[in-house]
């Protein structure tokens, strides 16, 4: 099966391929099958393949062709199979088909479906050469075709500027990030000849004789690529921003797979990040500032995707601490069960969207759950999930990173509690705004609430089922000596400097957190029982603008280069040419008098002659043409 | 002999196109299509390292002869010329030209000179092609272009004429120092060069990379060219993007950096300077630019600015990247020009202001953009990435005591090279419907041209090999 792992991206290309070509002509219910059978057939070779890495426990690579060769550097097209890959092979399309599935439904009156699924098996088969690379080039590849799909799907209703304007921020700030992936990638070329892991990672176990602050800078340059794709401060802000594209798209690419790419980066690279402390320090505190920050503007968000989209940034933060202290199968894990719950959270935004005729704006709804019993219960599940009640996904997860945090730093970790539970109070706030209470919208919406199609509706199911026993592969040590996917990633990944906590403190932060997170719930039901929804002042009026980060990068950066790039064109190109052609006289004089220095015999002359003769024969045609 | 073929059919092709009325198009198309199958054959000799030479007697009084050589990278040069011309003749298959037998009679004739440029192994010869593949672009230019065509075929001819005559003196000079017959052969050249004392190589290497520089053209030497490809007819204006452009790098590569050593290695710093600030000055005044020839004009000026870095960073890994991405850069830019003539038939005007919605009005176009324009961004699995990999590797690991700042000015390339690309994508095929004035998405044959490049763009994006191969020679320099 192994062997066989090419086929995995093939299945979506060939999809992509007949999409694509067929985008006019194809009618949309195929392009809708094709799409959906093409990561099916992906889902099950993975499952093949993860099956038979959990038995065999070893890394294979798997070789296509050479890629790119110059003298002694070789890098190949190649493929490496273990824990780690196969694990997010099976995310990639396992929650990528349920996606695609309820795409078939979503997606059904639009006039560009085909086209949409093309972009959409574009995006499994780049995601899956992301993951799937043997090497950091591989993985740019994918890399940067994630960040190529993410592009076409944010502006895939093409018409809309603000949509386009959301599509080109993305790739740019993306492309921010991408460069310091190819600086680090060049360090990692210059100090150890390779971008094949096993050599890279292998070397370093040897001990290279490569210097701390040089691992430090690979481990930065890696993460400021992390920054991009991930989301993370100072580059998060295009995420909100990608909520544009259609809503299963922000299901799948901007919350459960594309954005954790990062992740999955600096958890492949856990034998460089182990070396290089400071870059750890900064992986961690920059994670925790996003969660904070994210979190404090998605309380105060009205649109339901904006909220949701805020929670992702928050949660990728969460990752980010994980891997920061050193507990990289911890965030892989919650990238897991992130995974699941985020997903649901997103396609049933779509389900209320759908209902609502395009509304998203949750001022206008409430009460939907009388007539939407699926889609807000699942939600509810999700919303569980994600707040980290005990028995869902998100418990044991969150509930891991909070127990590495806090054998790191007590502070460290009374931060992320503090994020955690404006998780808890922002996602019960916004269920409770959109499922209980009053409707508050037109008379002529709610008429037309309704629950969605079963093609909506049993994706929503299965990740909800997902959702809640999604968690039990890493039971913490409380509950069980045997963590399961702890024990599948060892042989590729395993956590370093993360202190075991006795099983009395565990139980006591469990217990904390799980009290303040009701608690919280309470609050976020006090709080919306009687929405008034009056304009904020202050903090709040801070927090719905998104803090101004956006009209901050506006001030500090669009504004000043656009600036210097008008002064550019108009006055420096302007007065360079000028200046030049004034002095054209002076260099010709100048030319031919060195010429005429340098000749000893006849040679130059007629050479010059012949020169000059080219140029009355231009000069004549020039007149003569007038 | 196969070598001269490549030279005299265009050639040929040319004067017989002057002569004859009416048969122009289809001329020109047979002496392109047959320089690609020619070049193609040349280039699998000159596979993995091999070359192939040819002389004949030219001026001995003077020491120059006819010599040709073709190694990989010149061979791939002239398949490059070979296709392009192709791509120029099909996709303009359709349209009519007031004069066409002159108008593809020059063309074909600067084609003669650009290969012979690539060909040549005589100092005075390459000079000879040089001056032979200008001329014609001066009338055609002159002739056929845009509103502003004369002032801007003089500018440009000033700018070139000046570069030409301090590189003839140049080559003089150095042809001066050989005692004996084949005073011009590359091979005494290059020795005479590396004789010269470092003082005087110093002073040298500017008397010689001047037209070079004019040519690329590095920053600040550039402000002929976004002028003069405005004002050029299109096809024009892909033969100086796409292949004279390449002159000056293939010069660089041929007949500066073996022969004055020491004068580059001294004044390397200064011109990866040079080159670098280009990249971020064409891609800032890129942003602001409306007209989208203008536009391509000054990111070509900042992807010349990256492969002249690399030209000057010594690393062998660089210089095999320059060579792969000189094709590769040809290619893209080749589509970029092609999907500008079509708008600008199609819409009447090149204002991004006054264009948009081609995604619904012209499909296939809006397809053909986005893919040359993510190639023109270099990215992965389109051409443009490999080189563009191989470019920023080269001038990261170069002995320069800057080179991770130079590496850093360079890579803001990359991000600025997103906006301004994506700005025009944004701007023509996005947003509502503009009306065409004549109606219509892609014709048969500029399908057919379209086609080949997109073609050429992903299997060598994907399976980037054969063109590694045919250059490995630089991979293996000492």
């Amino acid at each position: 099966m192994t062997n066989l792992v090419y086929l995995v991206p093939l299945f979506p290309l060939i999809g992509f391929l007949i999409n694509g070509i067929g985008w006019r002509k194809l009618p949309k219910s195929v392009g809708g099958i094709v799409g959906s059978a093409a990561v099916l057939a992906s889902f099950a070779v993975s499952l093949g393949i993860f099956f038979e890495v959990r038995s065999a426990g070893t890394a294979t690579t798997v070789q296509l062709f050479d890629f790119i060769q110059s003298g002694n550097l070789n890098i190949p097209f190649a493929f490496q199979v273990d824990a780690l890959s196969s694990l997010f092979l099976l995310i990639i399309t396992g929650v990528g088909f349920l996606i695609h599935v309820y795409s078939t439904s979503y997606m059904h009156d639009d006039e560009g479906m085909v086209k949409y699924f093309a972009f959409l098996n574009l995006f499994v088969f780049s995601m899956l050469l992301l993951v799937l690379g043997s090497n950091y080039l591989i993985m740019f590849i994918g890399w940067e075709g994630v960040g190529l799909c993410s592009y076409l799907l944010i502006g895939f209703w093409y018409k809309r500027k603000d949509f386009t304007d959301a599509a080109k921020k993305a790739f740019v700030m993306n492309r921010i990030g991408d460069l310091g992936f190819l600086v680090g990638m060049l360090l990692v070329l210059l100090n150890f000849g390779t971008l094949t892991y096993q050599d890279f990672f292998g070397q370093i176990n040897e001990g290279a004789a490569v210097s701390s602050s040089t691992y430090n800078w690979i481990a930065i340059c890696f993460f400021i690529g992390a920054m991009g794709k991930s989301a993370q401060i100072p580059l998060y802000t295009w995420l909100p921003d990608a909520m544009a594209g259609p809503t299963p798209v922000s299901a799948l690419i901007h919350a459960a797979t594309m954005v954790t790419a990062g992740i999955y980066m600096i958890a492949r690279s856990s034998v460089l990040y182990n070396l290089a402390e400071n870059a750890q320090h900064l992986v961690a505190w920059i994670g925790l500032a996003t969660a904070i920050v994210a979190a404090s503007i998605a309380i105060k968000q009205y649109d339901i995707k904006k909220v949701l989209a805020y929670s992702t940034v928050s949660q990728l933060g969460f990752m980010f601490i994980a891997l920061g202290v050193g507990a990289y199968t911890t965030a892989v894990f919650h990238v897991m069960t992130h995974a699941f719950f985020k997903a649901l959270l997103f396609l049933g935004s779509g389900s209320v969207i759908h209902a609502m005729h395009g509304e998203q704006d949750i001022r206008q709804m409430g009460g939907l759950s009388r007539k939407m019993k699926i889609t807000s219960t699942t939600f509810l599940i999700g919303c569980l999930a994600i707040a980290g009640i005990p028995g869902f996904a998100g418990f044991f997860s969150k509930d891991e990173i909070l127990a590495s945090v806090y054998g790191h730093s007590p502070l460290m970790y009374y931060l992320t509690l503090g994020a955690a539970l404006m998780t808890a109070f922002y996602m019960f706030r916004l269920y409770f705004l959109t499922f209980l209470g009053k409707f508050r919208g037109t008379e002529e919406q709610e008429k037309h609430v309704h629950e969605s199609p079963a093609a909506i509706t049993i994706p929503l199911a299965i990740l909800a089922i997902l959702s809640i026993i999604g968690g039990y592969v890493g039971l913490p040590p409380v509950m069980s000596e045997h963590h399961i996917l702890n024990a599948y990633l060892a042989p590729v990944v395993s956590n370093h400097g993360v202190h075991h906590l006795e099983h009395a403190t565990e139980w006591m932060l469990m217990g904390l957190s799980t009290v303040l997170v009701i608690v919280m719930i309470v609050f976020a039901y006090v709080r919306t029982k009687n929405p008034n929804f009056k304009p904020n002042t202050g903090i709040a009026k801070a927090l719905e603008n998104k803090w101004y980060v956006d009209e901050l990068y506006d001030a500090v950066i669009v504004k000043p280069l656009g600036a210097l790039s008008k002064v550019l064109n108009n006055i420096i190109e302007k007065l360079g040419i000028d200046g030049i052609v004034n002095g054209i006289g002076k260099t010709v004089n100048w030319g031919s008098g060195k010429i005429r220095l340098m000749q000893s015999g006849q040679v130059g002359l007629y050479i010059f002659a012949m020169v000059l003769g080219m140029t009355i024969l231009f000069v004549i045609s020039y007149f003569w043409i007038q | 002999m196969v070598l001269i073929l490549l030279i005299l059919v265009p050639l040929l092709a040319g004067i017989f196109s002057m002569a004859l009325k009416g048969a122009a198009k289809g001329l020109a198309l047979l002496s392109s299509v047959t320089t690609v199958g020619v070049s193609a054959l040349i280039s699998m000799t000159a596979y993995e390292g091999g070359f192939i030479e040819w002389g004949m007697p030219w001026i001995p009084q003077l020491g120059a002869s006819v010599s040709l050589l073709a190694d990989g990278m010149a061979s791939m040069l002239c398949l490059l010329t070979g296709i392009v011309m192709s791509v120029i003749v099909i996709t303009n298959w359709n349209k009519e030209v007031e004069n066409d037998n002159r108008y593809y009679g020059l063309m074909l004739l600067s084609q003669a000179g650009i290969t012979g440029v690539f060909l040549a192994s005589d100092a005075l010869l390459f000079y000879f092609f040089w001056e032979l593949a200008l001329i014609p672009v001066y009338f055609l230019c002159s002739r056929w272009g845009g509103e502003r065509r004369i002032a801007v075929t003089f500018k440009f001819f000033i700018y070139t004429f000046v570069g030409s005559l301090m590189l003839l003196a140049g080559l003089i000079y150095l042809s001066l120092q050989n005692q004996g017959a084949d005073a011009f052969a590359m091979d005494n050249i290059i020795r005479a060069g590396k004789s010269l004392p470092a003082s005087e190589q110093q002073w040298m290497f500017w008397l010689i990379f001047i037209a070079f520089a004019i040519k690329m053209p590095i920053f600040p030497f550039h402000t002929w060219q976004p002028d003069a490809y405005e004002q050029s007819p299109t096809p024009v204006t892909i033969i100086l993007s796409a292949l004279m452009v390449k002159m000056g790098l293939f010069a660089v590569l041929r007949w500066l950096l073996p022969v004055l050593p020491e004068g580059v290695a001294y004044w390397s710093d200064f011109v990866i300077w040079l080159s670098v600030i280009g990249i971020v000055y064409a891609s800032l005044v890129a942003i602001v630019q409306v007209d989208i020839k203008r536009l391509i004009a000054y990111s070509s000026i900042a992807h010349m600015g990256l492969m002249s870095a690399a030209a000057f960073a010594g690393t062998n890994i660089g210089t095999h990247g320059l060579a792969v991405q000189m094709f590769n850069h040809g290619i893209n830019i080749a589509g970029m020009w092609v999907i500008v003539s079509m708008v600008e038939q199609r819409w009447g005007t090149r204002n991004m202001r006054e264009l948009g919605g081609m995604a619904s009005t012209a499909p296939k176009m809006a397809i053909a953009l986005v893919i040359i324009s993510l190639a023109n961004i270099a990215l992965p699995l389109t051409n443009g990435f490999i080189g563009e990999f191989m470019l920023f590797n080269g001038l990261f690991s170069s002995a320069s005591a800057y080179s991770t700042t130079f590496m850093v000015i360079a890579g803001l390339g990359i991000i600025l090279g997103a906006v301004y690309t994506l700005n025009m994508i944004q701007r023509t095929a996005y947003g509502e419907a503009v009306a065409m004035k004549k109606e219509g998405d892609l014709t048969a044959n500029e399908y057919l041209g379209l086609a080949i490049i997109i073609a050429l763009i992903i299997i060598l994006g994907v399976y980037p090999k054969p063109l590694l191969d045919l250059t490995s020679g630089f991979a293996m320099m000492p």
